[in-house]
């Protein structure tokens, strides 16, 4: 007999209807309300033991008399919660994410599990030092790699992020130049330069001149002595600079400004294109931060938590603000306080010492690497950008002719005109394609820059899925496929979003009262 | 190497696509002499077996929070984080994510940014907050910076009980920026006259509460005398496990409250990665520092969140920024509000009475431990206590009958001779009878 | 009444001795949706050229400067709640502020409506 139980195994016919989904939901992407629209403030998803048997309350007349309206969830409605969001989110373990400037490389697991390890996370910043020797040993071991890959004599290791070393080199900057009796008001910036170092130099009181680029997209020393006087503090250069290039007169500015009694301050968030080929200590830097969460691979974890050290010139090493490390033959110990001799801290970045959780990190992957992996690792990033470069640039435009760049490659939109693609679009386009958009629209030097780093973290495979891609949309944009583009992303959580009605009429928060207004509308 | 894809023959056929000979073709724009021909002068590649070994060593000469009976806060605290949350913020999707420049593809950290201003802002009884700022005195530094801008005044009054690292990182950035501030001497028992610093010059009044020595105050008088001035308060608190249980400053007439909020969701990592809360007026929030997210619709008329008012911020005003901040403490954030959304009111309630009902306890045992006096009327967690001889050493002679027993005062206040008797002793919902029991057990015999 | 631009397109017409600020059609066109205006207080004293005010469209802050010196007499509060009023009438309705002219002769260094288109055209 003939048994014809069971389901079908064919695909089936399949119809060509769109469907709309009754629960708003498309299969694995789901969408998710906020957590104030499904909790419960009388819900909790922490099993707490009963508070001991009161006391008398010590809070005085100060115990809070009103509810809070934080609602709660149980433990599985959590986890759903934000599995789902998540899953609204492009990752560097999703795919290519080449964020020129932000050095989105492979975050190694094994960082995120030592900096658990209890001896490291479960650890308070004011114990007694006798009972935390090893984390001070750490931050001192990591201050020796940094020291010995920039070529400097020092490093301040409290910062948190990369704008807040830029701070804390500028204060150093300026400590020394009042130590040294004068005042000086000025900082020079290249028009190319991170908004951060305006703004950082700015919150400190420096009046920022702009330092234009030349042709080719670098900074033209004659510029700079031109605005050299004995009013200029410091020049803020970063180095490779926003366009992905190597400052090529770095030593002859260094030089320049040196004579002119200022401090070099390199921004170094492009550091991890030569940690290992060159150190910025031989190129007559000052101050140069560290961004740990580029070079180092700590991860962006959506906007932070980073970490910003500081290496430090002989001449600005006094300045270091406290805590710093000091090893001596007691061992090492943390210094709290000015006093020390020799020592005239400028002050304190913050609480505590430091990103500890982010140095373990950053350790983790230095010694994962070595000196032989972060050189190859410079190395891959460079060839990556270049080889993106090489295959793209029939296609795209380069702003500042055909010449290597370091880690990122920048094009400009010259290539689109007429097509009635911006680079937004071709960005958006670039997200139903499966990869994380490049950096749009920065430096602003350039017209509708599009600037891609790929990092040393894409296998050859991988870039070429990626180059074929950028080719295929370059040539659907020159074909006069403007379509595809003004409505793109067509294959993501949302598609464009209206930020002038957000920018218009701001809503930053839920609120119950306004949603019992939507509710009754 | 393990984390680097591209293998040999790779790098061959890529260099020839390129049309170079070598790798150091492309860094032709280093000036010769400063290319590198060799490696520097750091160990070779490690195995991730070595690696473990290798930070093992250096981890296993701490003492963890967790191996013993711990009191210690003065800024940080040691709290249970439930294990959902570090589950989540290691999911990829939120670990390896970048600042949500492209909302399309990062409504999830969009979404939880928005979730997280809604509760500090609920939390601190304000209209709004930030997506966060790098810790608690980062962001009581930004307040203050704010307030000048929006009173056109640069005096900032700090009271004496601040938190002298959040003192000092005032005073760091305003003495840099040629701002002046009058920081009153501390007070272990909280009484202060911090209203006759006030003048008209003044453009805001920083006061913390819980203080650093662990009393609480009521803002509302002060507040009153503040804004007589023109001037505006700034709240402070490092403890946020507190706002379950006493009046938020937003309720005492705050205009900016400010804090630390490592207590929920975040290890205490020994000083960092922790999170800085924000919260304002939303009159003030075009003067606001920071990361804002705000809620909007896509193309297809859909909910939606983007990062909004972004004209504030150093990558478009660059030297006329409100600061020069722009990375935050992103997963830092999502650990806090991942735990408050287990919490929720009633579990933050709970947690936050637990905590009171622990330091009372403990408190009380303390003193009547004979020569040891608890010099707070007021608390929540954490209070001052006064011991025979030096803080320090008694301190330490804990540590070494393996009880960590606080904070010494003139660890952060050294020029203070006057405070040197002085421990702030914490206790939060980790600490059991046997632990208190030791505690007093052990400071007998020392004492 | 007169009316004159500046190379930072912003137009102004005096009638009397108070002139009206706005910018002008054509930068408004180029800044897209405006969102919002900060506009000075009134009574601030400050002279040509100054940066007074800031109109900001979602990715751009540009500043205004006063094309002539005065006193600020009185300032559009419209242009706080209804920030797009500068995209719909920028140079009607959407009018930033009023001064008090202190120095008449800064007028002659503006241009004339046909000036200023030319200078549109001639810079894109």
């Amino acid at each position: 007999m003939l048994n014809r139980q069971g389901r079908p195994t064919g695909p089936g016919e399949a119809g060509a209807r769109a469907v709309t989904t009754f629960s708003g939901n498309s299969g694995l992407s789901q969408d998710e309300p906020l957590l104030f629209e499904i909790g419960r403030t009388n819900v909790t998803g922490v099993d707490l033991e009963e508070p001991k048997s009161p006391g008398k309350s010590r809070l005085g007349k100060l115990a809070r008399r009103g509810g809070i309206g934080i609602p709660g969830l149980s433990e599985p409605e959590v986890m759903r919660h934000y599995v789902r969001l998540s899953q609204m989110n492009y990752g560097i373990d999703t795919g290519l994410f080449p964020l020129g400037s932000c050095t989105m490389k492979h975050n190694p697991r094994l960082n995120e599990k030592m900096a658990r390890l209890p001896g490291f996370a479960d650890v308070h910043p004011l114990q007694p030092q006798s009972t935390v020797q090893g984390a001070i040993a750490l931050i001192g071991e990591l201050s020796r790699w940094l020291q010995v890959l920039t070529g400097m004599p020092a490093v301040a290791m409290t910062p948190k992020a990369g704008a807040h070393g830029e701070l804390a080199g500028m204060m150093a900057i300026k400590a020394a130049i009042a130590a040294r009796g004068e005042k000086r008001s000025t900082v020079l910036v290249p028009e190319s330069a991170h908004g951060t170092n305006p703004a950082t130099a700015a919150l400190i009181g420096y009046r920022v001149v702009s330092v234009p680029a030349r042709a080719d997209g670098t900074v033209d020393p004659a510029e700079v002595r031109a605005r050299l006087n004995a009013d200029v503090a410091a020049i803020m250069l970063t180095n490779p600079n926003t366009c992905g290039l190597f400052e090529r007169d770095v030593v002859e500015i260094a030089a320049a400004v040196h004579e002119a009694g200022a401090f070099f301050y390199a921004d170094g968030a492009n550091f991890n294109a030569i940690v290992g080929k060159a150190r910025p200590g031989d190129l007559g830097v000052d101050a140069m931060h560290i961004n740990l969460h580029k070079t180092f691979s700590t991860p962006h974890g959506g906007g932070g938590p980073g970490a910003g050290p500081v290496v430090l010139s002989e001449a600005l090493a006094p300045f270091v603000p406290v805590p710093y490390v000091v090893a001596d033959a007691k061992g090492v110990r943390l210094v709290e306080h000015a006093g020390e001799p020799g020592a005239q801290p400028f002050g304190r970045m913050s609480a505590f010492h430091g990103q500890m959780g982010m140095f373990v990190r950053a350790m983790s992957y230095m010694l994962s690497h070595g000196a032989d992996g972060m050189r190859q690792a410079s190395e891959d990033a460079v060839l990556s950008a270049n080889y993106v470069k090489a295959s793209l640039q029939h296609v795209m435009s380069l702003p500042f002719g055909d010449q290597p760049c370091m880690h990122e490659v920048l094009f400009d939109d010259r290539w689109l005109e007429g097509t009635g693609v911006t680079t937004l679009d071709f960005a958006k386009a670039m997200i139903d394609e499966g990869f994380h958009p490049m950096t749009v629209y920065f430096p602003l030097v350039v017209h509708g820059a599009m600037l891609i780093e790929p990092t040393e973290s894409e296998s050859k495979h991988s870039l070429d899925r990626f180059i074929a891609s950028l080719d295929g949309l370059a040539r659907a944009a020159k074909a006069g496929d403007a379509d595809r583009f003004k409505s793109a992303p067509h294959f993501a959580p949302r598609r464009r979003l209206d930020e002038t009605k957000a920018a218009r009429e701001p809503k930053l928060r839920w609120s119950p009262q306004e949603a019992r207004k939507e509710a009754a509308e | 190497m393990r984390y680097l894809p591209l293998s040999d023959a790779d790098r061959q056929a890529m260099l020839a696509r390129v049309g170079v000979a070598d790798i150091d073709a492309l860094f032709a724009n280093v000036p010769k002499d400063k290319l590198l021909s060799g490696l520097v002068d750091l160990p070779r590649a490690k195995s991730e077996l070595a690696v473990e070994r290798e930070l093992a060593r250096f981890a296993s000469r701490n003492v963890a929070a967790g191996a013993v009976p711990f009191f210690v806060g003065a800024g940080a605290y040691k709290h249970h984080v439930p294990a959902t949350v570090d589950h989540l913020i290691q999911r990829s999707e939120f670990l390896t994510s970048y600042t949500p420049y492209q909302p399309e593809i990062a409504q999830g950290t969009l979404q939880y940014l928005y979730e997280f201003q809604t509760q500090v802002a609920m939390l601190t009884g304000m209209e709004v907050a930030n997506a966060s700022m790098y810790d608690g005195s980062t962001a009581a530094s930004e307040a203050v910076l704010m307030a000048h801008r929006q009173t056109r005044r640069h005096k900032a009054v700090l009271a004496g009980n601040l938190h002298p690292h959040y003192r000092e990182t005032i005073e760091t950035v305003s003495r840099m920026a040629g701002n002046e501030v009058v920081a009153l001497p501390p007070s272990p028992t909280g009484v202060e006259d911090i209203a006759a610093a006030i003048d008209k010059t003044v453009s805001c009044v920083v006061v913390q509460t819980p203080d650093f020595f662990g009393n609480l105050h009521d803002l509302t008088d002060l507040a009153a005398k503040v804004h007589a001035a023109g001037a505006l308060l700034i709240a402070v608190f490092t403890e946020v496990v507190s706002l379950g249980l006493v009046t938020p400053p937003g309720e005492m007439g705050a205009d900016i409250v400010v804090g630390e909020g490592q207590s929920i969701g975040n290890a205490l990592n020994f000083g960092g990665p922790y999170v800085g809360l924000f919260a304002t007026r939303q009159n003030l929030v075009r003067q606001m520092p920071g990361r804002l997210c705000g809620e909007t619709v896509d193309k297809d008329g859909r909910r939606g969140f983007v990062l909004t008012l972004s004209t504030r911020e150093q990558h478009i005003r660059r030297e006329k920024a409100t600061s020069n901040i722009c990375t935050n403490s992103g997963l830092c954030v999502l650990a806090f509000t991942i735990h408050m959304s287990l919490l929720g009111e009633a579990g933050l309630q709970r947690l936050a009475a637990t905590n009171h009902a622990n330091a009372v306890a403990l408190a009380e045992m303390l003193a009547n431990v004979p020569g040891v006096t608890v010099l707070n009327e007021t608390f929540f967690n954490e209070f001052t206590v006064k011991v025979p001889g030096k803080a320090d050493a008694v301190v330490e002679k804990l540590a070494a009958k393996g009880v960590l027993g606080g904070v010494p005062v003139s660890r952060l206040l050294p020029c203070k001779p006057e405070l040197a008797d002085l421990i702030l002793v914490a206790s939060t919902e980790v600490n059991t009878d046997e632990d208190r029991a030791a505690y007093v057990a052990a400071l007998k015999k020392v004492l | 009444m007169t009316e004159r631009f500046t190379k930072d397109h912003e137009w102004v017409r005096i009638d009397g001795d108070v002139a009206t600020v706005g910018i002008t059609n054509h930068a408004q066109s180029q800044l897209g949706d405006v969102v919002f205006v900060e506009l000075p207080e009134v009574g601030r004293k400050a002279a040509q050229g100054d940066a007074v005010a800031v109109v900001e469209s979602v990715k751009a802050a540009s500043d205004i400067f006063l094309p002539i010196a005065g006193e600020v007499v009185e300032v559009n509060g419209d242009l706080t709640g209804q920030p797009a009023l500068v995209n719909e009438d920028a140079e009607g309705k959407a009018w930033f502020f009023k001064i008090k002219v202190s120095n008449a002769a800064d007028l002659d260094k503006l241009m004339d409506r046909a000036a200023y288109d030319a200078f549109v055209k001639e810079n894109g």
